[in-house]
C-alpha cells in the first residue's frame, strides 16, 4: 500500500504534531531566561547551570543510575532464563502458573505491584532503600525481557542448535556458542527496555523505597506537584535528548545491519 | 539437573516477589487496622486458628459504606473507557496512514511512534502542565487567534486527564493496529472495489474487520493501565478527579490506612481480571491465526 490520500497525510501530520509539540515546547522553554515558564524572555542556559549545582538532583540521578544498571542486568539474566524455559523447557509442573506470572506483571497496575512489594518487604523485615528498589524493578522488568527474548527464540531455527549438539557440544556450550549470539540483539534490547523502565518508574519505587534512597523520578515528582519549574524543564530536555540520541542511533544501526545482511545473502547466492 | 536449576531460579524469584506479595495484600485487606507500625495486625504470628478467626470483611464493608470508593471505581471505569475510545479515534487514522505510506518511510514513522514510548512517562505528562494551565500555551494561542475571549480552565479538570491519557497511551494503540494493517493483503481491497464497493464501503467491510485483532489489542493495552493510573490524575486532574489509583496511593501514604488500601487493591484487581483474560484470549487467537 502506498497511495497516501490527503486524509492520510492530514492524520499523520496532526498525529505526529500532537505527539511531538508538547515535548518540543518543553525543550524550547528550558532555554527561556525568565522564571515565568510560559513567557519567553530571551535565550539563556542558566537553568542548566543551576541544575548541575543542585546536589539533591545529582544525588537522585546517581541513585537512579545505580538502580537501573543493577536491576536491568539482573532482569536480563532472569528474563532470558525464563524465556528459554518458556520456549524450550517443554512440560514441567506448574508451567501454566509460570507463564501466568510472566505475563501478569505486564498489565498489573503499578499501584498494586508497589503496594504488594512494600507489604512483603515490611513483612520480612527488610530495610528499604536502594536494594529493595532493585528487587522490585528486577521483578517487573524481567517479565518484559522474557517477552522480548522469547519472541526471538520462538522464530529461531532450532536445527542450528541441534547441529552443534550433534557435533559434540554440551547443552551449555550449544547455548553459549550458537543460541546466545543469535538471540543477542533481543537480549540487548531487553536490557535497554529494562533499563528505561527502571529509569522511568515513579510509583513502584515510591512504594519500595525507604527514607534512605530517593530516585530521580521521585525528586521530579515532588517538585512538579508544585507547578512548572524551569529547572525541571532543563532536566527533562536533557533526558529527552539522551533518549532521542539513543533511539535514533539504535534504529540507524539496525538499518545498517539489515542492509549488510541483505548484501551478504546476495553475495552468498551469487557464489553458490 | 541443569534444567531444574534453569526452571527453578526464575520460578522461585517470581513466586517470592510476585505471588507471595499478592497473598500478603489479600491477607492485610482482611485484617484490622492497628496503630502499631506496620499499621496492620500481624495475623500470622499467633498460629493458624487465630489467623482464621482474626480475619473479617470489615474493610470491604467499609468500602461499600463510604461512597468515595464506589464513585472512584465508577469514575475510573468511565475515564478509562472514554479515553480508550478517543485514543482509538486518534490512533487508527495514524496507523492507517503509516501502513499506506511508501515502504521506505515506514521505519522512520515507526521510530517516531516508538521514541515517545522510551521517553519518561512522567516528563511527557508534565509537559502538558505548561500547555493546559490558565496562562499556558494553549490559552495564549486561542486568545491570540481570537477564538476565545477569556482563558479556558482545562488543567485540574477531567478534560486534562483525558488529554493526558490519550497522549501518553497513543503509541500502545498505534503499534498493534499498524502491525495488523501492514500485514493486510491489499488485493482483498482491490477485489472488493472490483466487485462494486466504493472506497468507503471497502474500508468498512474489509479493512476494519481484518484489523480487528489489532484494534482489540490496542484498546486493552490502553484501557487496562489507564484504569489504575495514578500519575495522570494526580498531576493533571483536579481535586474533583476521582480515580482509584490516586485513592489507593493517598489511602496508603496520606491516611496510612494499609488494610483499607489493600482492600481497594483487591477490588481493583477483581475488576481487572475480566479485561486481562479477554486480552490474553485475543493474543492467543492472534498467535494461532499466524501459525
Amino acid at each position: 500500500m502506498n497511495r497516501l490520500s490527503p486524509f492520510n497525510v492530514v492524520s499523520l501530520t496532526f498525529g505526529f504534531a500532537f505527539l511531538y509539540l508538547p515535548m518540543l515546547i518543553l525543550v524550547i522553554f528550558s532555554f527561556n531566561s525568565s522564571k515565568l515558564v510560559t513567557v519567553w524572555a530571551g535565550f539563556s542556559t542558566k537553568w542548566y547551570g543551576t541544575l548541575f549545582q543542585n546536589e539533591a538532583f545529582l544525588d537522585a540521578a546517581w541513585v537512579t543510575l545505580k538502580v537501573a544498571v543493577m536491576s536491568s542486568t539482573f532482569a536480563t539474566v532472569l528474563g532470558t532464563m525464563a524465556a528459554y524455559v518458556l520456549v524450550r523447557g517443554g512440560r514441567f509442573m506448574g508451567r501454566t502458573l509460570f507463564s501466568g506470572m510472566i505475563y501478569a506483571p505486564l498489565v498489573m497496575p503499578e499501584v498494586i505491584t508497589g503496594l504488594s512489594l512494600l507489604l512483603l518487604f515490611i513483612g520480612i523485615g527488610l530495610d528499604r532503600g536502594v536494594m529493595t528498589i532493585v528487587l522490585a524493578h528486577t521483578t517487573f522488568s524481567m517479565c518484559y525481557v522474557s517477552v522480548v527474548v522469547s519472541s526471538r527464540l520462538a522464530t529461531f531455527d532450532r536445527s542450528l542448535e541441534e547441529a552443534a549438539l550433534d557435533l559434540g557440544a554440551s547443552q551449555f556450550d550449544a547455548f553459549r556458542l550458537v543460541t546466545l549470539p543469535i538471540i543477542a540483539p533481543a537480549v540487548i534490547s531487553g536490557w535497554l527496555l529494562a533499563f528505561t523502565l527502571s529509569l522511568d518508574d515513579l510509583v513502584i519505587a515510591s512504594f519500595a523505597t525507604g527514607p534512605s534512597a530517593t530516585t530521580l523520578p521521585m525528586k521530579i515528582w515532588s517538585s512538579v506537584r508544585l507547578g512548572v519549574s524551569p529547572e525541571i524543564n532543563a532536566l527533562s530536555s536533557i533526558l529527552i535528548g539522551i533518549v532521542s540520541v539513543g533511539v535514533i542511533t539504535a534504529s540507524l544501526m539496525s538499518k545498517r545491519h539489515a542492509v549488510r545482511v541483505r548484501r551478504e545473502e546476495q553475495a552468498a547466492q551469487r557464489t553458490a | 539437573m541443569r534444567r531444574a536449576v534453569l526452571i527453578a531460579v526464575p520460578y522461585l524469584w517470581l513466586l517470592a516477589l510476585f505471588l507471595v506479595p499478592f497473598a500478603i495484600v489479600f491477607k492485610v485487606s482482611l485484617s484490622d487496622t492497628a496503630l502499631a507500625i506496620p499499621p496492620y495486625t500481624p495475623t500470622l504470628k499467633d498460629g493458624f486458628s487465630a489467623l482464621i478467626s482474626g480475619l473479617d470483611f470489615e474493610n470491604f464493608v467499609f468500602l461499600t459504606q463510604d461512597d468515595l470508593y464506589w464513585k472512584a471505581y465508577v469514575s475510573s471505569l468511565q475515564i478509562a473507557f472514554v479515553s480508550t475510545i478517543v485514543t482509538l479515534l486518534v490512533g487508527y487514522p495514524m496507523a492507517y496512514g503509516m501502513a499506506r505510506a511508501p515502504e521506505e518511510w515506514r521505519p522512520t514513522l515507526m521510530m517516531l511512534v516508538i521514541l515517545p514510548f522510551w521517553t519518561s512517562f512522567l516528563i511527557r505528562v508534565y509537559a502538558w502542565v505548561g500547555i493546559l494551565s490558565t496562562e499556558g500555551f494553549l490559552n495564549q494561542f486561542l486568545l491570540w487567534t481570537g477564538i476565545i475571549d477569556t482563558p479556558l480552565t482545562i488543567l485540574n479538570t477531567n478534560w486534562a486527564v483525558y488529554i493526558g491519557i490519550v497522549y501518553t497511551y497513543l503509541p500502545f494503540m498505534i503499534l498493534p493496529i499498524y502491525a495488523a494493517l501492514e500485514r493486510l493483503d491489499e488485493s482483498l481491497i482491490e477485489a472488493a472495489e472490483d466487485l462494486g464497493c466504493s472506497r468507503m464501503q471497502a474500508f468498512w467491510l474489509v479493512t476494519i474487520p481484518l484489523s480487528r485483532n489489532g484494534i482489540v489489542a490496542g484498546c486493552f493495552l490502553v484501557f487496562i493501565p489507564a484504569l489504575g493510573e495514578f500519575v495522570i490524575p494526580s498531576l493533571l486532574g483536579g481535586s474533583g478527579t476521582l480515580m482509584i489509583g490516586k485513592v489507593l496511593f493517598e489511602e496508603f501514604f496520606a491516611n496510612r490506612d494499609w488494610p483499607v488500601a489493600s482492600a481497594v487493591a483487591v477490588i481493583l484487581l477483581l475488576i481487572l481480571i475480566i479485561p486481562i483474560i479477554l486480552f490474553q484470549r485475543n493474543e492467543q487467537r492472534q498467535q494461532e491465526a499466524e501459525q
